[in-house]
């Protein structure tokens, strides 16, 4: 529940003076996340405490070192929530952490991405200058949008002070139901039902069932699941928060975990000769969980030909590209943007690519 | 900035890019783009283009890079700011041209679109698929695509549904120098840093859209509005706050003061109480069963909040009409008096009260009219100031009086602009809502994109010398000695 804020920025203007880098560290629940990290460590997680929420205007401001459990609970106090559902990946995860990361959970392609719901933030450039961007009202075009561009930058190019977020209210009924499919058929069945305007808050398959969680007002919930006609499954919560913690059996292995983001209609075929045990989809199609030693050109390369990209998310290695390459002007571009907020190159330098 | 503006060597270059029919240089044919949709600001441009290709604007903007001309990006011209005002060393590339709609693909649910596509034309273009593009800014029908990227356009249904940044997936950009750059894509959470995002509201100082990737809804089974008057905007406004506190997220949610029913009321007949103070339109959309359920919280809701009376839409009709008055706000408040300006800020939407009660006092102070329209469900208000302009130094009042307002959204913790951007028309209030720091980051930011600054210089970021000479951190647009000059 402190303000940290000055030691910040006190930390940083000495690393920018020395050129020191600068590992920025919240829960560090996701610093497997990214490239290896490097330099020496600086703690937000201490700079905590959350500043301002008014439920009737569904925006809440918390500094970047509260934990995303802490604000969970206040938000849940007023039947509201994070509107992404992030993943915490454990107990430590912090609000500025699950930002850096742009990491978002199985709602996201129904109700929007990490970055989707950042309306504000305040933070502190390579040069230890506090700014603020964005604020606590959804509609603000004044200036770029730098509160997005902070969401999955992964600290590369500032240190998140405070962050301001639109939140959602809980629905007032959740059910899940099944039916049975293939991975082939789940396509199919994915996109068939998200063209129709159901209630339906997030789509999942695993090769043998598609899941699907209705969320809304009892009498409609009751009305979609007819619709749907599947086959009620009762432990859906803990099936949901399993998928988005990565606690399901089918994350339970010791080969690199492959994120694979596609549009949602992309054939299952796309990489045929890996096993369907070793696939898992989420996001109605979107995005393709994959375990494999295979080499890691071969899963971009499988990625980028069904326009989409591929992560190395998890294990695997980390001392190599993680994240699909850029073509070359465009990473120019993110060179000299990176070099706009970070002339000395102090924030978590190599995190995202290699010379950025 | 352009040093080198040599018209007809230019126009010379030019025509071995683009036909002479693509090239506008006199003063009659350039005289339509001499201002956007806020015309108290006019200025006959350099030169027009009107590329029909990528690859004619990748040459314009090659060339325009290396004779250091500067390059002002133009749709339709309907931007509230001035984020398309020419300047006379300058062209417009008007992108008009590209009208085409590249693709549509029902299984992800997305069009790819060229940028001076229409708004409206892509959700009619989808309609026979039971498909929607959401964002719908009131100027939809006119307005295009790349220019809703440029301004990050709203509209009613924001609340629910996101703004254009929320409803883009894809841009294809030309840089400065006329290379091609890809943000995004039908695939979500595209690597590296969010570009996309950036680009949103970046009113045509980063990069030249050519092509634009959206995402499609399925369209609502049903759509109901409630219809409720109030005695005071007050009373309207905690309404809003008990519907949004019961878990509700209305598709829209707008309110209207008295002058505001009255102006539309006689201009759309749609049914509105002349006797309310406020009314406010609230919209349920979804499947049969959710909207019903909602309507019958909102309509308890409404009356324990004090509402006279509230009305629910019966059938597709009545909703139209309801909706109607409301859309036709700005030209019935353009019957009241010979001009109008509207201003757009936002605010907490709890601090609504008292903004709008100091709103009515300077409306009294300087003797001009306030009719409100207000986004309540996400703070964005329009006030629109009735003046006239052929009165001597009314506009100036009109200015100094708008800037105040929007002076105090930012006292209470809102924004200078909700929606309609900085463009040339709020560089003064900027230096109220940022200070040097966040100034300075955002020229360094334009300038990893555009080293030599010649995509629409002088729009959207105020510079720190032009701050500190309007009074540092505090100044009204009004006092400025010359208010036609060009304001950098």
């Amino acid at each position: 529940m402190a303000d940290r804020e000055a030691q910040l920025q006190k930390a940083v203007c000495s690393a920018h003076a020395d050129g020191t880098a600068l590992e920025i560290c919240g829960g560090g629940s996701k610093r497997w996340y990214g490239r290896e990290p490097s330099g020496e460590r600086l703690d937000v997680s201490g700079h905590a405490g959350i500043l301002n929420y008014q439920p009737t205007e569904l925006v809440l401001t918390a500094r970047a070192g509260t934990k995303l459990s802490e604000i969970a609970k206040a938000l849940d106090e007023h039947g509201q929530r994070l509107g992404f559902d992030p993943p915490y990946f454990a107990e430590e995860a912090t609000l500025g952490g699950v930002i850096a990361c742009g990491l978002s959970g199985p709602r996201r392609p129904y109700a929007g991405s990490a970055r989707d719901f950042v309306l504000g933030c305040k933070m502190i450039n390579g040069c230890g200058e506090v700014m603020r961007f964005g604020g606590e009202v959804m509609k603000n075009v004044a200036g770029f949008d730098v509160a997005r561009l902070m969401a999955g930058s992964l600290g590369t190019l500032g240190l998140l002070l405070e962050i301001s977020l639109k939140v959602l209210p809980h629905r007032i009924a959740e059910h899940t139901v099944t039916l049975d499919a293939d991975f082939t058929e789940a396509i199919g069945i994915m996109g068939h039902w998200a063209s129709t305007p159901l209630p339906i808050t997030a789509m999942a398959a695993d090769g043998r069932r598609v899941y699907f969680r209705i969320c809304a007002t009892p009498s409609a919930v009751r009305k979609t699941t007819c619709e749907i006609n599947g086959e009620m499954f009762d432990d859906g919560l803990r099936f949901w928060k399993e998928l988005r913690e990565h606690q399901l059996p089918f994350f339970d292995d010791d080969r690199p975990l492959w994120r694979l983001s596609t549009p949602p209609a992309t054939p299952h075929s796309l990489i045929p000769e890996i096993p369907h045990a070793d696939w898992f989809i989420g996001w109605g199609g979107a995005q393709r969980w994959l375990k494999s030693d295979l080499p890691a050109e071969a899963i971009f390369h499988a990625a980028s030909s069904a326009a989409g990209h591929a992560t190395l998310f998890r294990g695997g290695d980390r001392g190599s590209d993680v994240f699909a390459s850029l073509p070359a002007p465009l990473l120019a571009l993110h060179k000299r943007l990176k070099e706009s907020f970070d002339p000395v190159g102090i924030f978590n330098p190599g995190r995202m690519y290699r010379d950025l | 900035m352009s040093t080198a503006w040599n018209k007809p060597e230019l126009i010379a270059a030019l025509s071995g890019i683009l036909p002479a029919s693509a090239i506008l240089s006199e003063p009659e044919e350039l005289a339509p783009y001499e201002c956007d949709g806020l015309s108290a600001y006019r200025r006959l441009p350099g030169l027009v283009l009107l590329p029909e290709t990528v690859a004619q604007a990748q040459a314009i903007l090659k060339l325009c890079h290396a004779r250091k001309v500067a390059v002002i990006a133009r749709g339709a011209g309907t931007g509230l700011s001035g984020g398309a005002l020419p300047r006379e060393d300058a062209v417009i590339l008007s992108l008009a041209r590209f009208n085409r709609i590249l693709d549509i693909d029902a299984h992800n649910r997305t069009a790819t679109v060229e940028p001076g596509v229409r708004n409206l034309a892509i959700s009619e273009a989808v309609s026979h698929l039971g498909l929607y593009y959401a964002p719908d800014p009131s100027s939809q029908i006119a307005c295009s695509i790349g220019g809703n990227v440029a301004e990050n356009s709203g509209g009613v249904h924001c609340l629910k549904y996101g703004l254009t940044v929320h409803n883009v997936l894809g841009l294809k950009l030309l840089s400065v120098d006329g290379e091609f750059i890809d943000l995004g894509g039908q695939a979500l959470d595209a690597p590296g840093y969010d570009l996309l995002a950036l680009m949103h509201g970046s009113e045509g100082l980063l990069g030249i859209i050519v092509e634009v990737t959206v995402k499609l809804l399925p369209k609502p089974e049903m759509a109901r509005v409630v219809l409720a008057s109030f005695g005071n905007v007050e009373m309207a406004g905690n309404a809003v706050a008990s519907i949004i506190a019961a878990g509700i997220v209305p598709a829209g949610l707008e309110m209207m003061d008295h002058l505001a029913i009255k102006a539309a009321e006689a201009y759309a007949h749609a049914g509105y109480p002349l006797d309310a103070e406020a009314i406010l339109l609230c919209e349920l959309d979804g499947t049969e069963a959710s909207v019903s359920d909602h309507i019958e919280t909102i309509q308890s809701l409404m009356a324990a909040a004090g509402a006279l009376e509230s009305r629910v839409s019966g059938d597709e009709a009545e909703r139209l009409r309801f909706w109607a008055g409301r859309k036709a706000t700005f030209p019935a408040v353009g019957r009241l008096a010979p001009d109008y300006y509207c201003m757009d800020g936002t605010i907490p939407r709890r601090r609504l009260a008292e903004v709008l009660a100091r709103i009515d006092a300077w409306s009294a102070e300087y003797g001009l009219p306030v009719a409100n329209v207000f986004h309540a469900g996400d703070g964005n208000m329009h006030p629109l100031i009735l003046y006239d302009a052929n009165k001597p130094g009314e506009l100036e009042k009109t200015e100094e009086f708008g800037g105040r307002i929007l002076e105090l959204c930012v006292e209470v913790g809102g924004a200078i602009t909700g929606e309609h951007g900085v463009g040339v028309e709020k560089l003064d209030q900027m230096c109220v809502q940022f200070g040097a720091a966040e100034l300075e980051q955002f020229f360094a930011l334009k300038a990893a994109f555009d080293p030599t600054g010649l995509l629409n210089p002088g729009k959207a970021v105020p510079t720190l010398h032009r701050c500190a000479e309007l009074g540092r951190m505090h100044v009204h647009a009004g006092q400025l000695p010359h208010p036609e000059l060009e304001r950098f």
